[in-house]
């Protein structure tokens, strides 16, 4: 944690202008990605994946195949790099963590009383230390948005920096849900009082409330990153989850990664997506730029 | 715990320009070797037989040779001008000119790609920018004024209005198409006739527009447009039969124009240079309003009149500005204005880039700090880093005078009042920008600074609907939106 006198005043106002944001974000897509920056940027955004089953109906077995998807993206394209981790509820952590092995490819447990986060934060922290005990080595924590909606700031920095407690040695991802949030002022204010918190990623969204992840949204996030690097000399993560399902999307993204933190942060330690059907997509693209011609849906398996 | 100072930290940014090349293709244009004058609805040779080329200024090489009209030229296409609003164009019922304009702008829309490469192989601009704001631009103002042509007694109501006649235009180089469009589009919504004169060294897509204008079957002499430099020009401001200027150019040829016309029957507007100041208080939204700078002084290399090319930071945020501006600077592209990735292209002309150079020097010398990111730029072709001046006082020649290119100078202030001083001390009086999340700060701003155009947490924008133009040196006249009609008619008050 960060010492409490360089902690800002997180009731003062922050300015960011929507026209503004949305502008800046849209001009990232004018960027023509081409030939061999668009193989790398592919390369890339396939090893950022978390890829994710967060459902009810989720058992062993799903996970399971979701494992071994994640180890052999698609074994007949040789060199292809992994996925970055696999995001799962705590209850398949265990699952998880044997089904990858020592493949190198983290296990991720969503926690706090994901997607809502309405539970007493005794209950939000033994669901934190049950994944970390199963071995998982990120949490994805939800913040309590009802809290800072009513300004509670406090409440949430107190909620963060003891679930960042319970993490031990795991890193900590904090969801902001911002298609709750709804202004981008607010995504600001979050994404600092979740920094200075403890949090090591800042993410947008579970992917249960539309919208999810969006590029303006990312880049306020982003922006929020490296003015929070420039202060204090810590690196940051960040994770945009939840409704980027499209190769050039996902290019989009690493455009605007790079214009705003520069190559430091191109890679999966400090970048991810968090997404289940981006990789097939890629996966489709690759394939493409490899033989000329695009294959259809059903050569790529599902899980 | 040693902790690292924050000034060495600092972001990379290498990675993020060296994108593979995304160029837009030059064969989806078709360029003639040689362009001749467009006088009467038809194009044919200059008198003198004489031809200048014209350059692509990001490689130097030559695009097409340009036909030079003499006294002569400008004679002909004025008496052809003359003869069309008489016989044809003064009769026509207006909803017949709007539907004349509206196919024009129909036109540019269809050829639209290929008006994006001309311009861009002719003047250096960016084909982003080309592509997404000339041309569609142009488009929109033809539009928009097709829509006026038989309304205009609603736009001047209860009184009667009628054409001048014979309007003169001349454009700079800047936005060649973009102010071709500015200049005909009012002019024949209210009923005038039109000799256009694009600035030599940008003359192709005027001479594009005008086998557009040919194709659209507008009548004979409605439109002329004819080549030339500034002898050229000098002969139309000077033909005793033209009964309008209309110049958008440098204050140094506003003035000359100004006393040509002086003593005769010739309405004029100016559009002239410029030295806006962009205003950026404390709690403004500051990574938005950075953005909003390099909008505004790096957009067509700074070759704008309205560029915010002065920028003023409140002393409390001045070090984050600048330093956020800087990590900007990084990731902008200098290079091919052709690839679609690029930010910055060529400067205009070799002429130009001296000058900024000299403006840099000057800079330098006064004791400013320069910096300029580290980008490499291309060996042949005129190029010009993005540059940003601290550390510059109010009595620098680089933050008085105009340098119409990517140059920027930074001052900081303290109080409200300072900064609307500080922001008037200047002869131009084109634009300025403010960025600050109060709005009672930013109606205070608007009312006192003397510009034609305040922005208010943006910059340079654009729209049809939206009078332009300058105080002081700056011009007079309004360009675009329902004022712009007043530029081409005569009032008559008693219906």
């Amino acid at each position: 944690m960060i010492q409490t006198k360089t902690i800002p005043d997180f009731s003062a106002p922050v300015h960011i202008d929507q026209v503004g944001i949305e502008e800046r974000a849209s001009r990232f897509t004018k960027r023509s990605i081409k030939n061999e920056s668009k193989l790398n940027g592919l390369m890339l955004a396939l090893n950022m994946i978390d890829l994710t089953t967060l459902e009810g109906k989720d058992t062993e077995g799903k996970v399971k195949q979701l494992c071994y998807k994640a180890q052999h993206l698609h074994d007949a394209y040789p060199g292809l790099p992994t996925v970055a981790a696999i995001c799962v509820y705590p209850s398949m952590v265990k699952t998880a963590k044997a089904a990858l092995g020592d493949s190198g490819i983290k296990v991720a447990s969503v926690s706090t009383a994901f997607p809502s986060g309405q539970a007493p934060r005794d209950v939000k922290i033994r669901d934190t230390k049950f994944a970390v005990q199963h071995g998982a080595d990120e949490i994805d924590m939800v913040i309590s948005r009802g809290k800072f909606l009513e300004g509670e700031y406090n409440f949430v920095f107190d909620e963060i920096a003891a679930i960042k407690e319970a993490c031990g040695e795991a890193r900590l991802k904090v969801i902001l849900e911002t298609g709750e949030l709804v202004t981008y002022d607010k995504v600001r204010k979050a994404s600092d009082i979740a920094m200075y918190a403890g949090a090591d990623f800042i993410k947008t969204s579970t992917g249960k409330i539309s919208p999810a992840a969006t590029m303006p949204v990312t880049l306020v996030m982003l922006e929020a990153i490296r003015d929070f690097y420039y202060k204090t000399g810590k690196k940051i993560a960040m994770k945009p989850a939840g409704g980027i399902s499209k190769s050039k999307l996902a290019l989009h993204y690493l455009v605007m990664l790079n214009e705003v933190l520069g190559e430091d942060w191109m890679n999966n330690e400090w970048f991810r997506f968090g997404a289940s059907s981006l990789a097939n997509d890629i996966l489709m693209q690759l394939m493409k730029l490899r033989t000329g011609v695009y294959q259809s849906a059903n050569y790529f398996s599902i899980d | 715990m040693a902790t690292k100072k924050n000034n060495t930290i600092k972001l990379k940014f290498d990675s993020a320009r060296n994108l593979a090349p995304a160029p837009e293709s030059k064969s989806a244009a078709k360029i003639d070797p040689q362009y001749d004058l467009f006088i009467n609805g038809k194009f044919e040779k200059p008198s003198g037989k004489k031809y200048f080329p014209t350059i692509n200024p990001a490689t130097e090489e030559k695009l097409s040779m340009i036909a030079e009209a003499n006294t002569a030229d400008v004679n002909k296409a004025v008496v052809a001008a003359r003869t069309a609003y008489d016989k044809t164009w003064k009769k026509m019922p207006a909803a017949e000119r709007a539907k004349y304009i509206y196919r024009i702008a129909r036109m540019i829309q269809e050829r639209a790609r290929e008006f994006a490469i001309i311009e861009t192989l002719d003047g250096g601009k960016p084909i982003r920018e080309s592509r997404d704001f000339d041309v569609p631009t142009a488009a929109n103002h033809f539009f928009y004024y097709a829509g006026w042509a038989d309304k205009l007694e609603y736009a001047f109501p209860n009184r009667r209005t009628e054409p001048l006649g014979v309007a003169g235009q001349i454009i700079p180089w800047n936005f060649p198409l973009l102010m071709a469009a500015w200049k005909i589009a009012p002019a024949l919504a209210c009923g005038n006739t039109v000799v256009l004169k694009p600035a030599e060294n940008t003359s192709l897509t005027a001479l594009k527009l005008a086998e557009i204008i040919q194709e659209a079957d507008l009548p004979p002499g409605v439109v002329n447009i004819i080549t030339g430099a500034g002898a050229t020009g000098a002969a139309i401001v000077n033909h005793a039969d033209v009964n309008k200027i209309a110049f958008t150019g440098s204050t140094e040829v506003g003035k000359i124009i100004q006393r040509a016309i002086a003593g005769t029957n010739k309405k004029a507007t100016l559009e002239l240079g410029g030295k806006a100041a962009n205003i950026i208080f404390d709690d403004a939204p500051l990574d938005q309003a950075v953005e909003g700078v390099i909008n505004g002084i790096f957009f067509n290399q700074g070759h704008v009149c309205c560029a915010g090319s002065r920028l003023y930071v409140q002393e409390s945020v001045f070090k984050e500005v600048v330093r956020k501006l800087k990590d900007r600077l990084e990731t902008l592209i200098v290079g091919d204005p052709m690839d679609k990735n690029t930010d910055i292209g060529a400067i205009n002309s070799k002429a130009q880039l001296d000058i900024i150079n000299k403006y840099i020097r000057i800079g330098q010398q006064e004791g400013a700090e320069m910096y300029q990111p580290s980008c490499a730029v291309p060996k042949k072709g005129f190029f010009c880093k993005p540059t940003i001046f601290t550390n510059v006082a109010q009595s620098n020649r680089i933050a008085q005078e105009e340098i119409f290119g990517p140059v920027l100078a930074i001052q900081s202030f303290r109080t409200d009042d300072e900064v609307i001083e500080k922001a008037n001390n200047t002869p131009y009086g084109l634009s300025a920008g403010v960025w600050t999340d109060k709005g009672s700060k930013i109606f205070n701003l608007t009312t006192k600074l003397r510009a034609g155009v305040v922005w208010a947490n943006t910059f340079n924008k654009f729209d049809p609907t939206s009078p332009f133009g300058g105080y002081k040196e700056s011009g007079y006249g309004r360009e675009g939106g329902l004022q712009g009609l007043s530029a081409y008619v005569n009032i008559i008050e008693n219906r």
